[in-house]
């Protein structure tokens, strides 16, 4: 980074720690920072969409559509997390690459499983072997958003449907009086109210998402709590930087981080809540009408 | 003549093949001075020098990949990586699922680090999961305790946790060394393992053979012998 970094070893002091935190493994450190933003920036949305998706699903009068939602939402439910997170990204990386071996390889004799091994067609690796570096880090991380997606769609969904319903009755039903239709009722009357009561839960997931993402490191994606273990341990003389273990200190700074993290979550939140319960005939919404008052 | 050419061309049009596919080796990153990462996030040390040499030799193009230690051998079975160079002992239990090449690096010994002298190494001993020294300590009547890295057992042992370590004495050396006499050697060193070799998929035969004779190869004209001398010091086992 500097030019005086050049021989770390002949520095001290601050231009010893000015060197050492612009280190090329700590600024993959800053950048896995990225990684966790990126990752929260994509499960929620994802994880949002799994969760309307069930919820409409377990509510929908077809049985067997309303039977897989509530499949979906039973058996993420009460599966420990850290299996969902371990199984999913093996079987959607294996499955992934046994359906493009059937698909690109008809010809191929040996079996794909072989002892331990499993072994498909070159062609059919996901991705190629001769693919960058990036694309194989690009690969793991879909991987493990849909892991995330998966596990909090379904708490995700059996919280909106709860919002769904705690709607009062009365208005869908004078919707309908008012002759629209379902469908109509639910997209004008049902949707913008829903909001106000899916939030307390939805921030609750939101807070265990943000606190979930260390489990990228259980995937081996090099996240920030990869780095600082790696970082924080003690280095010998053969490293350019060597130094007793640091860990604690490197544990704090994530500390630090994750503390702003949903201290910042939970004000933005905080207003979000008082937008939607703007004009609400709830608890909430008459305690702004009378604040403003 | 005709059909020497085409031979050649045949076997011209199978090295080429051969060289477009990206040979992908894992390793744990986190054993120096065996492997590393460096300041600069590149992975280092003894076997990054050995594994490139060797697939300069075995004319391949290879990619390092990094891993848990604790799943380096199912992630090469289920085909996340074509091979494991990571200070991996050659064992039988571990034979039984993956092959070996012959081994890079001569058997050597494992040790005891702790904080005295008089430290007790049939009490509390730290090792990392999943390797001979655990296997031994497990043998050999001591309480064991497993970590996930190499560096979280000496960690233990400093901060009380543990009365020692056992580990490779290669990887104990500059560390003991370096403590400023805060740790040392205790009780008998003890040989484990057939060496280190390389980790392959059973079903991936023509790889192993291809390592087999670069490994072979570096071996005969000494240079194996220089690299160990190079990161390992004067005094270590060589071929």
């Amino acid at each position: 980074m500097f030019s005086f970094c050049a021989d770390p070893k002949s520095l001290e002091g601050a231009a010893w720690f000015a060197c050492y935190l612009t280190s090329g493994t700590h600024l993959a450190m800053y950048w896995s920072v990225g990684t966790v933003m990126l990752l929260l920036a994509l499960a929620a949305p994802a994880a949002m969409a799994f969760g309307f998706a069930g919820a409409l699903a377990a509510r929908s009068r077809a049985a067997p559509l309303a039977l897989a939602g509530r499949g979906y939402i039973a058996m993420v439910r009460g599966v420990p997390d850290v299996v969902f997170f371990l199984f999913v990204p093996i079987a959607v990386d294996q499955g992934v690459e046994y359906l493009r071996h059937l698909w690109l390889c008809p010809d191929w004799t040996e079996p794909v499983r072989r002892g331990a091994d499993f072994v498909v067609c070159p062609v059919a690796k996901m991705p190629p072997s001769t693919a960058p570096r990036f694309a194989h880090d690009a690969w793991a991380f879909a991987l493990a958003l849909l892991a995330f997606a998966l596990v909090f769609g379904a708490f995700a969904a059996n919280t909106l449907r709860g919002a769904i319903e705690a709607v009062p009755r009365a208005q869908v039903e004078t919707a309908e009086a008012y002759g629209m239709t379902p469908a109509q009722a639910f997209r004008r009357v049902v949707l913008p109210q829903m909001w106000g009561y899916a939030l307390p839960g939805l921030t609750n997931l939101w807070m265990i998402l943000v606190k979930a993402t260390p489990l990228l490191f259980l995937l081996g994606i090099q996240d920030i709590v990869y780095w600082a273990r790696e970082l924080g341990g003690s280095k010998t003389q053969v490293y350019a930087y060597p130094h007793p273990d640091w860990r604690v200190w490197y544990f704090a700074a994530l500390l630090a981080f994750y503390l702003t993290l949903t201290w910042g979550s939970e004000r933005v939140f905080a207003r979000l809540a008082d937008r939607l319960a703007r004009g609400q005939a709830t608890a909430a919404g008459e305690r702004l009408r009378r604040g403003r008052a | 003549m005709k059909t020497v050419l085409i031979a050649a061309a045949l076997a011209l049009a199978a090295a080429g093949g051969a060289a477009a596919q990206t040979v992908r080796l894992g390793t744990e990153g986190a054993y120096p001075p065996f492997n590393f990462i460096n300041e600069s996030g590149q992975i280092d040390g003894f076997e990054r020098e050995v594994g490139d040499e060797l697939c300069r030799r075995a004319g391949l193009t290879c990619e390092w990949v990094t891993t848990d230690w604790d799943s380096i051998i199912p992630n090469l079975t289920a085909g996340n990586y074509d091979a494991i160079i990571a200070g991996m002992s050659i064992t039988e239990e571990r034979a039984k699922v993956i092959s070996f090449t012959q081994n890079y690096f001569p058997p050597a010994a494992s040790a005891y680090a702790a904080l005295s002298a008089d430290a007790n190494v049939k009490g509390i001993v730290a090792a990392q999961v999943n390797t001979i020294q655990a296997g031994h300590v497990a043998e050999s009547g001591a309480t064991l305790v497993e970590f996930a890295t190499p560096d979280e057992t000496i960690a233990a042992v400093r901060n009380g946790q543990a009365d020692a370590v056992f580990a490779d004495k290669d990887f104990l050396k500059p560390i003991v060394e370096e403590s400023g006499g805060a740790l040392v050697f205790v009780g008998e060193e003890v040989q484990l393992g057939g060496g280190v070799g390389m980790g392959l998929r059973q079903s991936d035969t023509d790889l192993r053979d291809k390592f087999d004779a670069a490994i072979a190869s570096m071996k005969a004209d000494g240079s194996l012998n220089a690299l160990i001398v190079k990161w390992f010091g004067a005094d270590a086992a060589t071929f």
